[in-house]
């Protein structure tokens, strides 16, 4: 291809991301109204759907207008999509950010020109930013409880998200807040422990083969820091004829995982609402827009960055979902009944399901 | 498995070679038995792996690890053999963990939200629509490459992102589970083994088809005058393939079922490899078809001057790929118990990487299905081990990236040794 071939291709690309839908701005609603605009890093996830509707049905009942972008997983895109946001008239900015400092110098400009920030689901450690997210640690926490509740003594296994995500030690050192003192006195044996290259559940299922080939079988727990991976660690468990005799954790809500939770093959998944997150954020954006200070926003708190930055932030507590309370997520309307209850033994059914 | 010489040369030119006046005397006995001494290297490189990791973790060599070990290859290893032919063809596909991520996703979306869950024929129906959904995805990639002139490699490593995509779109990412039970069998799970007294039917058929093919090419080579190697060598190298495949059967049924003596026997995602190595091997490789993609992978120039009809050769090499990964999908899902959209990352640099260990040429022209499989085998041994012994997954692979150029670079050397 000649250069001048491959500099069309580059402007017609370069125009497809500039005018692509979720840039658009759209039209004002109210001369008053406060413009509120969201930076995401890739829509291509699921679950920032849920959130963003969240985040759009609060604002709207607020009478606050909602501007995005989408940075496609671009550090680049999100630092030209946040000047963008401003341009359009945004009063506040929420952020996912795609790279924890990557983001920092659109966030300084912002700064400069007194926008506030929310920081969203991912740290963004600057003082003066708001942070929101579930308490990853705690998920962690609810794990190795739920776990331990079950099976107080034995040999434990970790099955650990991906090594080159940040989640995945926050989540695992919530496991150690609880299980430590247990470990340190000889009750729990800590009999194999692996980071699962991208969450991915075959692999999870390959490495819990391994540890139960090396322990010949002799496993009595296994704490699982998501759905996906617990799937892979139950399938194996079957294999040797250890499903359901085994307490796993998870967490992400899954339909699958829940539906395993109901028919006792899974201890519990720690379900984090993304709704809550939406509106809660829709809620602190509007507060500050109306100019109050960072630490008067209702239910503040302080939150003490790896990096040692003091924020104000808002850690939402995650639901543990467990055999006796599957109706909670059902109530919410997150699953259905049937898609929970699906398959399971009447006998053995959870109250959830009769 | 069956044990064969390289498929670059006509088989008789090649293991009859006459060794070379300094030929080592490993050289001259394999030579003379008409083993490819590059198989016999692997097998040993990866019974020196084995032995290793037996050392290292008191493990590795059970029954019970050796069963997982071939469970755990067989998604891989069934893709491998279609591989081999992609790249003995000059071409080369990064689709295939793509496409058997999406085969999986759509098989689970049918099976379960689409058809009525526990009838007989739900797992009947998700394979064969699987299979054929697998099988035009990669015609259509061949077609692509094939008439409309895109270079492979680009149009697969499209393939690779849009099905990717794909996969998640089927559901919006979300997980589908539990599968059908009977479909389940193909996983090689709690009931997916087909027990100790199959096990050995399939064991006696494999060895009688081993002799009958090693045998009865003796007369017809006279016939058409190619030399013929003494009985003994014969006779020496049925022995051993006898010997090779009890051998696996009795490891496979030394493996019981959970709380009791049952033998599991081989399990079924394991029969399925060996079963397209096995194909692959006589049946396809006595086709015109075989005999034209190593044409074209010699020479495609000289491929289409001389009649051969090498955009349809192209166009069937990927169909069968994708016919493969499809399988390959099948085996995924049915194992972990559910579609995920994440199924089949990165499983195109194992098979690759399987296929060049396994002693099959990027530049095109050579390559062997057996080598291919024992590629795989090893790779995933390496794997298998190494959690095994518990080590952290950044240096699992840190070691699998080393053992595939170090691999690869053995084969130069002996390859400009065996020129000369």
């Amino acid at each position: 291809m000649n250069t001048a071939r491959l500099t069309i291709v580059a402007l017609a690309l370069v125009l497809a991301v500039a005018f692509a839908p979720g840039s658009a701005p759209q039209p004002v609603s109210g001369a008053q109204a406060i413009t509120v605009g969201v930076s995401w890093s890739n829509f291509q996830e699921e679950r920032w759907k849920t959130d963003e509707a969240a985040i759009k049905a609060q604002l709207s009942k607020m009478g606050a207008r909602y501007i995005s972008a989408d940075a496609q997983s671009s550090n680049e895109k999100q630092l030209a999509d946040i000047d963008g946001l401003i341009t359009q008239g945004a009063k506040v900015l929420i952020i996912l950010a795609q790279d924890k400092d990557a983001i920092v110098p659109a966030v300084q400009k912002a700064k400069a020109e007194k926008i506030p920030i929310i920081g969203y689901d991912r740290l963004i450690e600057v003082a003066g930013v708001f942070y929101i997210t579930f308490d990853n640690r705690e998920v962690g926490r609810m794990q190795a409880r739920e776990v331990y509740k079950v099976r107080p003594k034995g040999n434990y296994v970790f099955i650990k998200g991906s090594n080159t995500d940040p989640n995945a030690d926050f989540v695992h050192s919530g496991q150690l807040d609880i299980l430590q003192p247990a470990i340190s006195k000889g009750d729990i044996k800590v009999v194999g422990e692996q980071y699962t290259d991208g969450w991915r559940p075959e692999v999870a299922q390959k490495n819990m083969e391994q540890i139960l080939t090396a322990k010949n079988n002799k496993v009595d727990a296994v704490v699982a820091s998501n759905d996906g991976m617990a799937g892979g660690v139950v399938a194996a468990l079957a294999e040797v004829g250890l499903a359901g005799k085994v307490p796993v954790s998870g967490q992400d809500g899954d339909i699958a995982a829940l539906n395993r939770v109901a028919r006792g093959l899974q201890t519990v998944s720690v379900w984090k609402d993304s709704r809550l997150l939406g509106t809660g954020a829709a809620e602190v954006a509007v507060q500050l827009a109306h100019g109050t200070a960072l630490d008067k926003v209702t239910g503040a708190t302080k939150y003490r960055g790896p990096k040692g930055v003091t924020m104000d932030s808002i850690l939402l507590k995650p639901v543990p979902i467990v055999f006796t309370n599957l109706d909670v997520v059902i109530q919410a309307g997150w699953v259905k009944k049937e898609q929970v209850c699906q398959g399971v033994d009447a006998a053995k059914a959870p109250p959830a399901c009769k | 498995m069956s044990v064969e010489t390289p498929t670059a040369a006509p088989p008789a030119a090649e293991a009859l070679r006459a060794p070379a006046p300094h030929a080592s005397v490993f050289q001259r006995i394999a030579s003379a038995v008409g083993i490819d001494a590059r198989l016999l290297g692997m097998l040993a490189a990866l019974a020196l792996i084995w032995v290793g990791f037996q050392m290292l973790t008191r493990d590795f060599l059970t029954a019970r690890n050796l069963w997982n070990l071939m469970v755990q290859t067989s998604s891989v290893g069934v893709m491998v053999s279609g591989m081999v032919l992609v790249i003995v063809a000059r071409q080369i596909d990064l689709s295939v963990g793509s496409v058997l991520g999406f085969v999986g996703m759509v098989m689970a979306f049918l099976q379960v939200e689409v058809f009525p869950l526990g009838v007989w024929w739900n797992w009947i129906l998700t394979v064969v629509a699987g299979l054929t959904l697998g099988a035009l995805i990669g015609a259509g990639q061949g077609f692509i490459i094939a008439y409309l002139g895109v270079p492979s490699f680009i149009v697969t490593l499209g393939a690779l992102l849009a099905f990717r995509g794909g996969a998640w779109l089927v559901t919006t990412g979300r997980t589908v589970a539990p599968l059908d039970t009977t479909f389940q069998i193909f996983g090689g799970g709690i009931n997916g083994s087909i027990g100790a007294t199959w096990s050995w039917v399939v064991g006696l058929l494999a060895i009688a088809m081993a002799a009958w093919f090693t045998l009865s090419a003796r007369p017809r080579r006279r016939k058409h005058g190619f030399a013929v190697k003494p009985l003994w060598a014969d006779i020496v190298v049925v022995c051993l393939q006898a010997a090779f495949i009890a051998a696996f059967v009795m490891v496979m049924n030394a493996y019981p079922y959970p709380g009791t003596t049952v033998p599991r026997g081989i399990p079924v995602p394991v029969l399925i490899m060996f079963g397209i190595a096995v194909l692959m091997n006589t049946v396809v490789r006595s086709t015109r078809f075989w005999r034209y993609v190593f044409a074209i992978g010699g020479n495609p120039e000289a491929a289409r001057f001389s009649g051969i009809p090498v955009r349809k050769i192209t166009l069937q090499v990927f169909t069968l790929m994708g016919f493969l990964a499809a399988v390959a999908g099948i085996i995924t899902t049915a194992r972990l118990n559910a579609g995920t959209n994440s199924a089949g990352e990165l499983a195109e640099l194992s098979v690759i990487a399987a296929a060049v260990i396994g002693g099959t040429s990027l530049s095109g022209g050579i390559g062997s299905i057996s080598g291919a499989v024992v590629g795989a085998v090893l790779m995933e041994s390496l794997r298998n081990g190494m959690v095994l012994m518990g080590l952290p997954s950044a240096l699992q692979n840190v070691v699998q990236g080393a053992v595939l150029v170090l691999a690869v670079w053995l084969d130069v050397i002996y390859q400009k040794h065996r020129r000369r």
